[in-house]
């Protein structure tokens, strides 16, 4: 019987072809832009996710305050050698690294440009080198080799530099560029890391660094630690956090720096990115509502259209539930085939914004990823709005008397 | 002894229109008996299109009672009655009522649908009545594909779908041409005839309702003459 009833549905609406695309118009661009946003908005959780979980949730951030631009921004707080080897002590730490991180003109070509200079530590007992620390090895050099102490005119490039065209023409392996003013001979390029500010970072010895930077001698903009694997990061941070409290002279509540671990980044990464997409999917949830008043707008007019034809078939035999079921379907139909279309409007438009993303703004930030309870939970969802929106009309079709309504012209 | 189908006892409706009461029917008593060929006959506004709902169990009445196979239908609700007018009454309307959208094969399954019978059995009886009013070849067409005559026997093959003991048939020539009308008045007959079906039709053409075996002359909401 239900599918009679379906079958019923589907020949109405292709009747008024015109009038059943327009009424699902107002659906499926309120879908396609819930799905669109929903899609990006978790591409980017999941890629955001997915790379903390390669940086590993071990990793404890230590910043200046204030700090809140790109790093090498000049703050008028630092954090020294002497941040660096109190953190070093604390217990349930493995290890620690501070990178300082410089603005630096580097030319080529004759084309010049600006990027940050990353040091890379000595490698003292606990020191390690910054890369290694940052990505714990997921990150490694494509082509070349990695710079190693005591390689005072040796840089390694970020991978833009190897293929993007920077300086009008790609720098190659042996090329020299000039970083500052001196001549740093490339030996090794990264690989993609997936932003374009770190894609286009500059790696040199420390040494060459303080040789360039004087004035940032033992003062870092980061402090990157890694906490043991049997302790908890964030009793690892709270101990970093006292013991730097005490030997900056700070009170409680005063600190003139900030720590964080991979979990409170990620949370407070993921509630900003859930009210980000709550007010967004607000914004498509109002052409969704709109949408749902013009699928009631077109019942309640196939509805007066068709009073005679409820007449007759009360006359046959329907009973109210029969009528009332005919056109509760007759509107979720409108609802779920403007929800399918809705669906993959959405999906293609997330995919196209993923590619221009990735080909024009060379970011992997941007991913459409999409769930498979977003594609069911859309479908659903339309349905149902399809269906509420009929619910007033239909009721009032199925309490037609059967004489008023055939008598109806 | 003739079984009694259809009893209408002493039935008023009345009718509130703004702050006038109009009575369509004031006390119409009548039967109709199993296997006959009854017309209803009136001018316009006797109230013959009343009582023929009150007889269809389409309207229930002010005052009185209507008895179906001596069953008082005059307090059912709605649902009910659709119930019982899918069971045992067939509707032929003078505008043929056929559903646009449906062909003549879908159309004559609909009143078996609401009746909950399995699609299979639908299809065969649905092309079983086609085949009956001559219209086997037609059974894929949309109503708007078929002429006046063809739609009524659609309708007629629909009337019977449930295989109801009673027949109604409001003005079923009213649309056609005279040559068309004869010829669907033909198949009412072969109904009652062939088919032992009760048939009421509402007329208000004296010469159709002479083809009748009996006649009930309404007007001014009561009944003026059984012939």
């Amino acid at each position: 019987m239900l599918t009679d009833y379906f079958r019923y549905g589907i020949q109405n609406l292709t009747k008024r072809k015109m009038r059943s695309w327009l009424t699902m118009l107002g659906i499926f661009i309120g879908i396609a832009a819930v799905v669109a946003l929903v899609s990006l908005g978790q591409g980017l959780q999941k890629y955001i996710n997915d790379e903390f979980e390669k940086m590993g949730r071990d990793m404890i951030l230590i910043q200046p305050k204030g700090e809140l631009g790109a790093p090498g921004t000049t703050t008028p707080v630092q954090l020294t050698k002497e941040d660096l080897d109190e953190v070093l002590k604390v217990k349930g730490i493995d290890r620690a690294a501070g990178v300082p991180v410089g603005t630096i003109e580097i030319e080529f070509n004759d084309v010049k440009r600006y990027a940050f200079a990353l040091a890379m530590p000595v490698d003292d007992s606990k020191e390690y080198s910054v890369l290694e620390l940052m990505f714990i090895q997921n990150y490694g050099i494509e082509l070349g080799k990695e710079i190693e102490d005591g390689d005072a005119r040796k840089a390694n490039l970020g991978h833009y530099y190897l293929n993007r065209n920077l300086f009008e023409k790609n720098v190659q392996l042996g090329n020299k560029v000039t970083l500052n003013g001196e001549v740093f001979e490339v030996v090794g390029f990264y690989e993609v890391i997936g932003n374009p500010s770190d894609d286009q970072n500059i790696y040199i010895t420390r040494d060459a660094y303080y040789e360039l930077f004087p004035e940032k001698k033992d003062v870092y903009n980061i402090i990157y630690a890694k906490a043991a694997l049997s302790e908890e990061p964030s009793q690892v941070a709270d101990r970093i956090e006292r013991v730097l409290r005490k030997s900056r002279n700070l009170e409680e509540g005063k600190e003139d720096f900030t720590i964080q671990t991979a979990d409170s980044f990620l949370e407070a990464f993921n509630v900003i990115l859930g009210v980000v997409q709550a007010v967004l999917i607000g914004i498509a949830a109002i052409s969704l509502f709109v949408g749902a008043v013009g699928i009631m707008n077109t019942m309640y007019t196939a509805i007066l259209e068709r009073t005679k034809e409820i007449g007759v078939m009360k006359a046959i035999g329907a009973r109210n539930n029969d009528i009332l079921l005919l056109f509760l379907i007759e509107s979720g139909i409108l609802g779920f085939v403007g929800g399918g279309i809705g669906v993959l409007i959405g999906m293609g438009f997330a995919k196209l914004v993923e590619i221009i993303a990735t080909l024009v703004l060379q970011t992997a930030l941007l991913k459409a990823y999409f769930p498979w309870y977003l594609i069911i939970g859309a479908l659903m969802f339309s349905f149902l709005v399809g269906a509420a929106s009929g619910l007033l009309p239909a009721w009032q079709a199925s309490q037609l008397k059967p004489v008023d309504a055939l008598r109806y012209e | 002894m003739k079984k009694t189908i259809i009893t209408l006892e002493d039935v008023w409706k009345i009718y509130v229109m703004g702050h006038v009461e109009v009575a369509a029917l004031q006390g119409v008593s009548l039967d109709v008996y199993q296997g006959e060929f009854v017309s209803i006959m009136g001018p316009s506004g006797s109230g013959k299109s009343t009582a023929v709902n009150m007889v269809g169990c389409l309207d229930i009445p002010t005052k009185g009672r209507i008895l179906l196979d001596g069953k008082d239908i005059s307090h059912l609700d709605e649902s009910d009655l659709a119930q019982i007018r899918g069971k045992k009454i067939g509707f032929i309307f003078q505008q043929f009522n056929l559903l646009p959208t449906l062909t003549a094969l879908e159309n004559v399954s609909l009143p078996m649908i609401f009746q909950g019978i399995p699609a299979d059995a639908r299809a065969a009886r649905a092309e079983q009545l086609l085949t009956i009013v001559q219209l086997k070849d037609r059974m894929n067409h949309r109503p708007s594909e078929l002429s006046g005559g063809q739609q009524q026997r659609v309708a007629i093959a629909r009337s019977l779908a449930n295989d109801p003991e009673v027949i109604l048939a409001d003005e079923p020539t009213g649309n056609l041409d005279t040559h068309t009308g004869e010829n669907v008045l033909d198949f009412l007959h072969e109904l009652n005839r062939k088919h032992k079906k009760t048939i009421v039709m509402v007329t208000h053409d004296p010469h159709l309702a002479k083809r009748a075996d009996r006649i009930i002359l309404l007007k001014d909401g009561q009944v003026v003459k059984k012939l």
